[in-house]
């Protein structure tokens, strides 16, 4: 019975493949009709035309390399530029033993180790017929001995390239980025079309931010060749576009006073321009030079810069996270009054330190003896420390938060070049997912401070300082101000303060400078213009209760850093400075003078 | 009792005759593999420009491509059939171990050492799918039923996107077509196949525009149309074109092609060979060549129909739709119909990993028509 089933089942099924195999073989036949087809359309029908192309074939398709966008200030001064260069390439196809020419070239010019390991990894991945590049930038004399043999070298080149060269070195290393030849990983995620013939792309700053835009559209042009592959012609050609320049708010003048004003200190330096977010300068020391990276930096060279304990490759600017310290005071300021905790005329007593009920332990202030009876504007012109550790007890931890994020702090300013830390701003869900720890009543005093876990960028600080400058108004700083980027899809919000509030800020802030106590008084002398300012001052080492803070007797890495925020004329300010001076010691003597240097030049030009 | 005889018990009338049919050779795929690799290794010299060292290594590799054939000619389907699923797990296993510590070969992990010996667990599975989804289906009466077509679609899938993520996307293509031709033979409904189809459209679309980086649609758009990119893909083609266009009826005869011995012609030797071949010998030796290849083709199909059962039916068939694939979609790329694609031409294209494969194909092919019982006597 279940014998006869089978049976049945197998008549079927031998039948139902039967049928589709039948089919298949007709589709296969159509298939094979339709290559005979086209075989014959090429090789009977068109038979004449393919031979005259085929005679006439001597044609090589190059690709035009586009020459990339230049960087300029916002003055128009060239910060990045092409130069002229000749460079050694080789096509392997042409070539007929590569050992004996790589070797017989190594006599003409000098090939070194890294040379040909480039060059043998970029031939183990290209196809043969392309031309690759061995040696970069020969100098005169080795152009003048290829030119004499070249005739032994089929398949050698000498190519002139455009080579992208940075004139003011490392000290913009730092603002501009720089550009690098393509490497593996970004040869999987470029456009092969729009890359074909590019040697280089964008590795960081401005010049990978804005790559689309420098690189321009390759061109291509049909040359006419001899049998051994000299060119003889052009035929076609369709020129590439050239790349977009960048103009940048940056001046180079403002920059370079920055620089010169840390004089070979470490830190940073960001100035805003007040109105519209440009970044005017954009420093941070020490730096490298970004020509070392444009051919790739020899091994040597990069594990110098990789292994100097001044970090020179880390941009502090944007990604160095410092406590603020007592520049957070201005901030916090504005939060106590907006939130009622503290009024403009109410004095609190400043002995010269601070205890929480019930507490042993001192909150000391900077200031052994105190600082006496004073209200919220001696308070921040004097930076007391007493006054903001009962604002802060009094506002709490999840207030001082919510305000201090509406200046941009703990998240990223949304800068166009990109490559920013957001930082950290502390709070109790924060510290209960990254530390699994709650949160304690002495931290919030400190956070009062700018102290403890609470970190920001020099950039974050100067965009919170021009904020404070626009009455609270938010602003997202840029580079780069042609072409005009398209705004951030979220705008920052900007907060709501009362404008009374914001006057008696500022009125403190410019008392820091020009008061007769204020902290940086030494820097409003003789300024032809009035700074608002605060200064702070970050521990890096924990000092002992009792024990006295002697600046000589601690090493210079574990000194304090300096820092200084400040914008000006305060009553119609154009620029915001946040400077960060690395174990420089207090914020006043150190970093306030930096941010005078950079506003002199910026807003009385050349006369100072 | 009914009496069956075996194919090779009957008494054939030479000596030579009966030799073949001892060492369950079939005569027709013989002759025509012969006579591909010989045509083969002919255009080869000339497209290498005349490397002896070069043939001799295309030599030795065809050699071990036809003792691979005999030998799987000599394994009866039904033990295939047992081994197949022990077949089908180890060549799992080893591709997960390719994805964990694979010997890196030209960007892609595709390689695995055991010892002296370096092979290609993604080739092994061109044969090993095909087996497991015959030996799957065949348990059960045909047309199968819903589940067990989407357990097939799992087991085809497992190993291609494995494959795939080598990566090694044309060989996982090739997989997945092995395993859906078994299935397209079983009776897969063809209303199914159209849906199925018609479906992949949006989900392609939702790909593009949610799923795809702009670069990968660039190599998308260069992918079907290579004229955007004069300086690569572009490139083959025109020249390509050029060549076959060139060589007219008559061809430039043998070692004349100057497409190619100019070098114009990227990758003569390897995926673009059947260029040469139309250069130098024109549209008759392009037709003689794939006459050759509908040869193998019907002759495969042939043996699928005469096969006496459902697994070895299975198994022939997709053995050589999938041989079918090969060939069109090289001639295909070669001549402009279709995209460029990294396939080679069977038997004619130098390099041996998938050649040895595909001989074992074909040694199935042979052991399934030379183990047939005949009729009742």
């Amino acid at each position: 019975m279940s014998a006869q089933i089978t049976i049945k089942d197998y008549i079927q099924e031998s039948q139902l493949t039967l049928n589709r195999t039948v089919l298949a073989l007709a589709v296969i036949a159509l298939l094979f009709a339709a290559l005979v087809g086209r075989l014959t359309w090429l090789q009977v029908t068109s038979h004449a035309h393919y031979r005259d192309l085929a005679q006439e074939n001597r044609v090589k398709i190059e690709p035009l390399v586009p020459t990339r966008g230049l960087i300029l200030d916002r003055h128009g001064r060239r910060l990045a530029v092409n130069l002229p260069a000749f460079s050694l390439e080789l096509t392997p196809e042409l070539v007929d033993d590569l050992e004996a020419t790589l070797a017989a070239l190594g006599e003409l010019v000098e090939i070194s180790d890294s040379d040909l390991e480039r060059f043998r990894s970029l031939a183990a991945r290209q196809p043969a017929f392309e031309r690759l590049p061995l040696r970069f930038r020969l100098t005169d004399d080795e152009l003048a001995r290829l030119a004499i043999d070249r005739h032994r070298f089929p398949g050698v080149d000498v190519q002139a390239r455009l080579d992208r060269y940075y004139p003011y070195g490392a000290a913009l290393a730092h603002a501009l980025g720089y550009v690098g030849r393509i490497n593996v990983a970004e040869l999987q995620t470029l456009d092969p079309v729009a890359y074909r013939g590019s040697t280089h792309v964008g590795k960081l700053g401005v010049e990978k931010a804005y790559e689309a835009q420098l690189h321009g559209v390759v061109g291509l042009q049909e040359v006419e060749v001899n049998a051994q592959g000299r060119e003889l012609r052009v035929l076609k050609r369709t020129a590439p576009a050239p790349g977009q320049d960048l103009r940048l708010a940056l001046d180079v003048d403002v920059q370079a006073a920055a620089i010169a004003a840390l004089n070979g200190q470490h830190g940073a330096v960001v100035a805003i321009d007040v109105r519209d977010g440009g970044v005017l300068a954009l420093v941070s020391e020490p730096a490298h030079d970004p020509n070392l990276f444009v051919h790739g930096i020899s091994r040597d060279d990069y594990a110098t810069l990789t292994a100097s304990k001044a970090r020179p490759l880390f941009n502090r600017a944007l990604v160095g996270r410092y406590p603020p310290g007592s520049t957070i005071k201005p901030f916090l300021g504005l939060a106590g009054l907006a939130s009622g905790t503290v009024s403009a005329n109410q004095r609190k007593y400043c002995p010269g330190f601070y205890q929480l009920e019930g507490r042993e332990h001192k909150y000391r202030d900077w200031k052994k003896q105190g600082h006496g009876p004073v209200d919220l504007h001696d308070a921040i012109s004097q930076s007391c420390d007493v006054y903001f550790y009962g604002l802060a007890h009094e506002l709490g931890i999840e207030r001082m938060h919510d305000y201090l994020a509406g200046f941009g702090f703990g998240r990223a300013t949304g800068i166009d070049v990109g490559g920013e830390s957001p930082a950290l701003l502390p709070s109790p869900a924060w510290k209960r997912a990254a530390r699994n720890l709650p949160w304690y009543p002495g931290e919030t005093l400190i956070t009062g401070i700018g102290q403890g876990f609470m970190q920001a960028t020099p950039l974050q600080l100067a965009v919170a300082t021009a904020q404070l400058a626009r009455g609270g108004l938010a602003v997202t700083p840029r580079l780069v101000l042609e072409p005009a980027a398209p705004p951030p899809p979220r705008p920052p919000p900007s907060v709501a303060f009362d404008p009374a509030h914001f006057r008696l800020v500022v009125g403190a802030m410019t008392d820091v400078v020009h008061g007769a106590r204020g902290t940086a008084r030494r820097i409003g002398q003789g300024a032809e213009y009035r700074i608002a300012g605060k200064t702070g001052t970050a521990q890096v080492f924990g000092i002992a209760q009792e024990a006295k803070y002697e600046e000589e007797a601690v090493a210079k890495h574990l000194r304090d850093h300096g820092l200084f925020i400040g914008f000006a004329p305060a009553d119609d300010p154009r620029i915001a400075v946040a400077v960060v001076v690395e174990n420089g010691g207090s914020g006043s003597r150190a970093a306030a003078p930096v941010a005078r240097a950079v506003m002199d030049r910026y807003l009385l030009g050349n006369r100072w | 009792m009914t009496r069956y005889e075996f194919a090779e018990d009957r008494q054939a009338p030479t000596l030579i005759a009966r030799f073949i049919q001892r060492a369950h050779i079939d005569l027709t795929l013989l002759v025509a593999l012969l006579l591909l690799a010989g045509l083969g290794l002919t255009v080869l010299f000339s497209a290498s420009g005349q490397d002896a060292g070069l043939l001799q290594r295309q030599g030795v590799r065809l050699a071990a491509g036809f003792a691979m054939l005999l030998l799987l000619a000599q394994v009866p389907p039904y033990l295939l059939r047992q081994w197949t699923p022990w077949l089908f797990i180890a060549g799992l296993l080893m591709l997960l171990a390719v994805l964990g510590l694979g010997v890196t070969g030209k960007g892609a992990q595709r390689w695995l050492s055991l010892g002296p010996v370096r092979f290609q667990p993604s080739e092994m599975m061109k044969l090993a799918v095909p087996l497991m989804i015959a030996w799957y289906l065949a348990e059960h009466p045909l047309p199968p039923r819903p589940g067990r077509i989407v357990v097939a679609v799992v087991l085809i899938a497992l190993p291609a996107v494995m494959v795939a993520r080598q990566p090694d996307l044309g060989t996982a293509l090739l997989i997945a077509a092995s395993g859906f031709f078994v299935l397209y033979l079983a009776g897969l409904s063809l209303r199914l196949m159209l849906v199925g189809t018609l479906a992949a459209i949006p989900a392609a679309l939702a790909l593009w525009q949610f799923g795809m980086h702009d670069y990968q649609r660039q190599r998308v758009l260069t992918f079907l149309d290579p004229e955007r990119d004069p300086l690569g893909a572009g490139y083959h083609i025109i020249q390509s074109k050029i060549a076959l266009g060139s060589g007219g009826v008559y061809g430039k005869g043998w070692l004349n092609g100057t497409q190619a011995h100019l070098e114009f012609l990227p990758e003569r030797s390897t995926d673009f060979i059947f260029a040469v071949f139309g250069e130098e010998f024109g549209l008759i030796g392009a037709l003689l060549l794939l006459t050759l290849y509908l040869l193998l083709i019907t002759r495969g199909l042939y043996i699928t129909t005469r096969a006496q059962d459902t697994f070895s039916r299975l198994l022939a068939g997709s053995l050589t739709l999938t041989f079918f694939v090969y060939v069109f979609v090289n001639t295909g790329m070669v001549s402009g119909l279709l995209p460029v694609v990294g396939v080679p031409l069977p038997l004619v294209s130098y390099g041996g990993t998938s050649m040895v494969t595909l001989m074992a194909g074909f040694g199935i092919l042979m052991s399934i028509h030379t183990h047939r019982r005949l009729l009742p006597t």
